[in-house]
């Protein structure tokens, strides 16, 4: 009996290695387990029945192109539509074995903070199905921590790996921006847009990086990983210097049971052997957001040009006048959220505000960077809550953008500087996970994961969700 | 009053590469309709821009020949708008950032040297091809439907933009066909208007002469022809003025040429101010052409055709039309140059290839100076037909002037029959295969009786013997 809720994707190699679990009954395993729980869930758009490859299965968030399966980015628009090609992280994948074992919901075109801006209904978080398991990538996160897969890929423009981790008390890497391609990604904005894996341990987000990263030669803004990946072994965080940035840990709106569980991490650390000490990023994050909003639908305004009916996708008939069947299409067929972000990128790019908005955006752009680099330059890592709340109920925000939009505060300001993110489970808060953000340099990602492996081993959370094992064992 | 046209040109170039600008799809002319595609140029979700080597090494190398600043930092833009020939609903453009700037393009003429000023030279992707089924040949209006081919989609494109330097219709004419030859010189481009590899739009307005003002330009679009572009603009100066001097004002708007039908009047646009978005395409990388390949690609530039006329204008003393015309067809301008080496008069040489050697078809590049210079030297002393079937025949291997020029030739037609008789007598195999067909082999009997009289001879009643011998 294959426990697909504990089985991380590590034990599931080991099985297969030994011959003790063959692939197709891992992959069985794993399909019973949708069949059980996806009902309630709703963590999968597509499954896919007979996939191919003799590794540990896993689940892609359907921004991430499929050939010949449909690949909708959870909107109307895209729906029906099926890649004539693999996005080049499928492709790794592929190569390495990893049987596909479906695509997963998502915010629209990977707008949003909670799942319920796809077209397909929300995903349900595993640890409570009346809250939400965070997003843009929520499907993969709720996969994951549901037992439906044992590892999965996600993409992070302004949090959606690291957010929903936290929301679900598992692990999320956004990787450096431009160590894994972004050739098959549905863009949203290009210059934010990054795949990274969703886990249950970081050794496991480690390997899949290993699989997914590395310059690829179909997207000219990837570049070569200056260092192998390494699998995390160390037990303590000697040596390491880790920065706690005020505002980070501080702005207004981090709740008192997820402040908490961070201070205890971060106490953990110094126990573990680090040097701790706060330290400041006041533009950052006073910025940072508003930053992200300027650039994200800049961008996002662009990239969604294209679903226009006239070759792939939803198509209006309209009149048979062409502007009147591209309104139509796109009217029917995007939700409020993409187009209320096209209309903020569209405004913001028009002529005579560029400057003050877009061009003013990637100035302050360069701020952060430099803000982040001048603390790099005292600290290996920098720390703080992934998200401020832990996972909030179902329609709590859907009438409030702008407080969806602060869902992401705490992980848009290193995004913004091309930073990668590591965020780990680090405790409870009213019976729901609490994640640790952890930021390093770019192409940090072997220090983030050496400290986030000694960190979650010495914090021994069970992410296992209480009722799902309570559940099973019923 | 007197006005003066102020013009200036807005050229595209598509490079001859052997894939698009974005995706590794071979380029075709004339292939089915969308069979030189790929995800990348038919933009599915979520592909990317690579771009390529080659199409921005070329448009380097037009950028040093336009006389431009090559940037150390240029930057690829999104050109945002809708249009079925656009599947990203962007064109990947340049925009303040252009990989060429500020250059100075020599266009000689004959009152001197002229400049015209380039603002800017950048690359870019082409968009699609709409095709418009029903209704009025080809035309939007009034078709059932359109199509899209996505062949032509993303080859590469240099745009090219002129300062208004350009005082006339001649004028432009002679700058675009300059332009178009340098960008053929250099193996960039077949620039053929035909094909739409070489197209250009001109921006027309006229001011008192003497002032320095710009008065209000309107814009034409789609000529499909140098000579039909200057007669367009010669209207659209004739009508501005006719315009101001009765005392209206001209408005900003573009004039449409039909390109399939030249005597059609252009359809009239306003000219709408549309907002492109343009932004940095994050999607790419700045480009930073190397200073010692830009270096490199400067030495190896060839002389330009502009060059070619001043150097034959000035080391020649030619005048600017016969400089003109040789400097057309390179192999004629170095034909001229192997003759004059050779010690031919340069004005008479000039005479003999641009028209001579032209109208008999010979190809310039094989003719052997040394040979051509002996028959300018001989031009005025021999019979005019003997020097045409001397410039006839120059082109053939082992031609000797000789041959054809001997100043002490026999004319009389009863001294040389008995050697042509001879001749034909001694080469009776020849003779038959003459009279059945061969007719080439006239240059031989030719070359025989000449051989016989130790080049003695007027080829020309030489010819006239052997016809009337050989019975033809
Ligand atoms: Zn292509």
């Amino acid at each position: 009996m294959i426990d697909t809720l504990r089985l991380t994707a590590e034990d599931a190699a080991a099985l297969l290695e030994d011959g003790e679990v063959a692939a197709a009954e891992l992959h069985g395993a794993y399909l019973e387990a949708i069949r059980a729980r996806d009902e309630e869930l709703h963590a999968y758009l597509t499954t896919v029945d007979a996939p191919e490859g003799e590794g540990v299965p896993i689940a892609f968030k359907d921004v991430i192109s499929t050939r010949g399966i449909e690949t909708t980015a959870g909107s109307k628009i895209l729906a029906g539509y099926r890649p004539v090609f693999d996005a080049t992280v499928a492709k790794r994948c592929k190569q390495a074995g990893l049987p596909l074992l479906g695509k997963t919901n998502m915010d629209e075109f990977a707008m949003g903070s909670s799942t319920e801006n796809s077209a397909y209904g929300p995903t349900r978080n595993p640890w409570d199905p009346e809250r939400v398991p965070g997003g843009s990538s929520g499907g993969s996160a709720a996969a994951v921590a549901g037992g439906l897969a044992p590892w999965a890929l996600g993409s992070d423009t302004g949090g959606s790996v690291k957010q929903p981790a936290s929301l679900c008390g598992i692990v999320g890497l956004r990787p450096t921006y431009g160590t894994v391609s972004r050739y098959g990604i549905v863009a949203f904005a290009s210059s934010l847009d990054q795949v990274g894996p969703l886990t249950k341990t970081v050794r496991d987000c480690a390997r899949l990086y290993r699989i997914i990263a590395g310059r690829d030669a179909y997207d000219s803004t990837t570049v070569e990983l200056r260092e192998p990946v390494e699998i995390p072994a160390a037990e303590d965080l000697r040596g390491l210097r880790i920065g706690v940035p005020r505002e980070l840990n501080e702005v207004e709106g981090i709740e008192a049971g997820v402040t908490d569980a961070v201070r205890r991490a971060i106490d953990l650390c110094g126990g573990l052997g680090a040097e701790v000490a706060t330290c400041e990023l006041p533009r950052s994050v006073e910025y940072g957001l508003a930053c992200y909003y300027l650039v994200a639908p800049s961008e996002a305004s662009s990239n969604l040009a294209r679903y226009d009916g006239v070759r792939y996708g939803l198509r209006a008939e309209g009149n048979g006048a062409i502007r009147e069947m591209y309104e139509r299409t796109r009217d029917e067929g995007f939700g409020d959220e993409p187009k209320r972000r096209i209309m903020l990128g569209t405004y913001a790019l028009s002529a005579g505000y560029y400057e003050a908005f877009y061009g003013q955006a990637q100035k302050v752009r360069t701020v952060i960077a430099r803000e982040h680099a001048a603390l790099f330059e005292r600290f290996d890592v920098l720390v703080s809550p992934t998200s401020p709340t832990v996972a909030f109920r179902l329609g709590e925000k859907t009438e409030n953008p702008l407080a969806m939009y602060l869902s992401d505060v705490l992980t848009i300001p290193s995004n913004m500087a091309g930073l990668p993110g590591l965020s780990i489970p680090c405790g409870l808060s009213d019976g729901l996970p609490v994640g640790f953000q952890l930021i390093g340099p770019q192409f940090s990602e072997n220090t983030l994961f050496r400290a986030g492996h000694a960190l979650e081993r010495a914090l021994e959370f069970d992410f296992v969700p209480p009722r799902l094992a309570a559940k099973d064992r019923a | 009053m007197s006005w003066e046209p102020v013009i200036g040109l807005e050229i595209h170039v598509q490079l001859k590469t052997r894939t698009k600008m974005f995706c590794r799809c071979e380029l075709g002319f004339g292939d089915p309709e969308n069979t030189r595609t790929c995800p990348v140029c038919l933009s599915h979700p979520g592909t990317l821009p690579v771009p390529n080597a080659k199409a921005i090494e070329w448009t380097v190398k037009l950028g040093l020949a336009l006389g431009c600043e090559i940037a150390p930092h240029a930057v690829f833009h999104r050109k945002n708008y809708f249009y079925p020939d656009l599947p990203k609903g962007y064109q990947i453009s340049q925009y303040d950032q252009p990989l060429c700037t500020n250059g100075r393009f020599l266009v000689p003429g004959p009152d001197g040297d002229a400049y015209v000023g380039i603002v800017r030279a950048h690359l870019e992707e082409d968009a699609a091809k709409n095709v418009h089924v029903g209704g009025a040949a080809g035309r939007i209006s009034g078709a059932d439907r359109t199509l899209v081919d996505f062949n032509r989609g993303g080859t590469p494109l240099v745009e090219i933009v002129t300062r208004p330097d350009l005082r006339s219709a001649e004028d432009a004419r002679i700058f675009l066909q300059l332009l178009r030859q340098t960008v053929v010189e250099l193996g960039i481009s077949d620039a053929e208007m035909e094909k739409g590899s070489l197209r250009f739009d001109v921006n027309v307005s006229v001011r008192p002469e003497g002032s320095s003002e710009l008065r209000t330009r309107t814009e034409l679009k789609n000529m499909n022809s140098f000579a039909f572009a200057a007669r367009g603009i010669a209207r659209e100066i004739g009508r501005q003025i006719e315009i101001y001097e009765k005392g209206g004002e001209v408005d900003q708007e573009t004039l449409h040429f039909d390109p399939t039908r030249e005597d059609a009047p252009p359809l009239r646009s306003k000219e709408e101010a549309q907002d492109y978005r343009y932004f940095p395409e994050p999607d790419l990388v700045p480009l930073a052409p190397a200073r010692d390949l830009v270096e490199r690609a400067r030495a190896e530039l060839p002389e330009l055709p502009g060059q070619r006329i001043r150097r034959l204008e000035r080391d020649y003393a030619l005048p600017f039309y016969d400089a003109e015309v040789l400097s057309g067809l390179p192999a004629l301008a170095a034909l001229f140059e192997r003759t004059v080496a050779a010690g031919g008069d340069a004005k008479a040489t000039s005479n003999l290839v641009m028209n001579q050697i032209v109208a008999a078809g010979v190809d310039p590049a094989v003719v052997d100076g040394l040979e051509l210079a002996k028959l300018v030297e001989a031009r005025g002393r021999i019979p005019r037909a003997a020097l045409d079937e001397a410039i006839a025949a120059s082109g053939t291997p082992g031609f000797r002037a000789d041959d054809y020029t001997a100043d002490t030739a026999i004319t009389d037609a009863e001294e040389l029959r008995p050697v042509v008789e001879r001749i034909l007598e001694g080469n009776p195999s020849q003779v038959e295969a003459y009279r059945g067909g061969k007719t080439g082999l006239l240059g031989f009997f030719v070359g025989q009786v000449m051989r016989e009289l130790g080049g003695k001879a007027n080829p020309k009643v030489v010819n006239e013997l052997l016809r009337e011998q050989l019975g033809l």
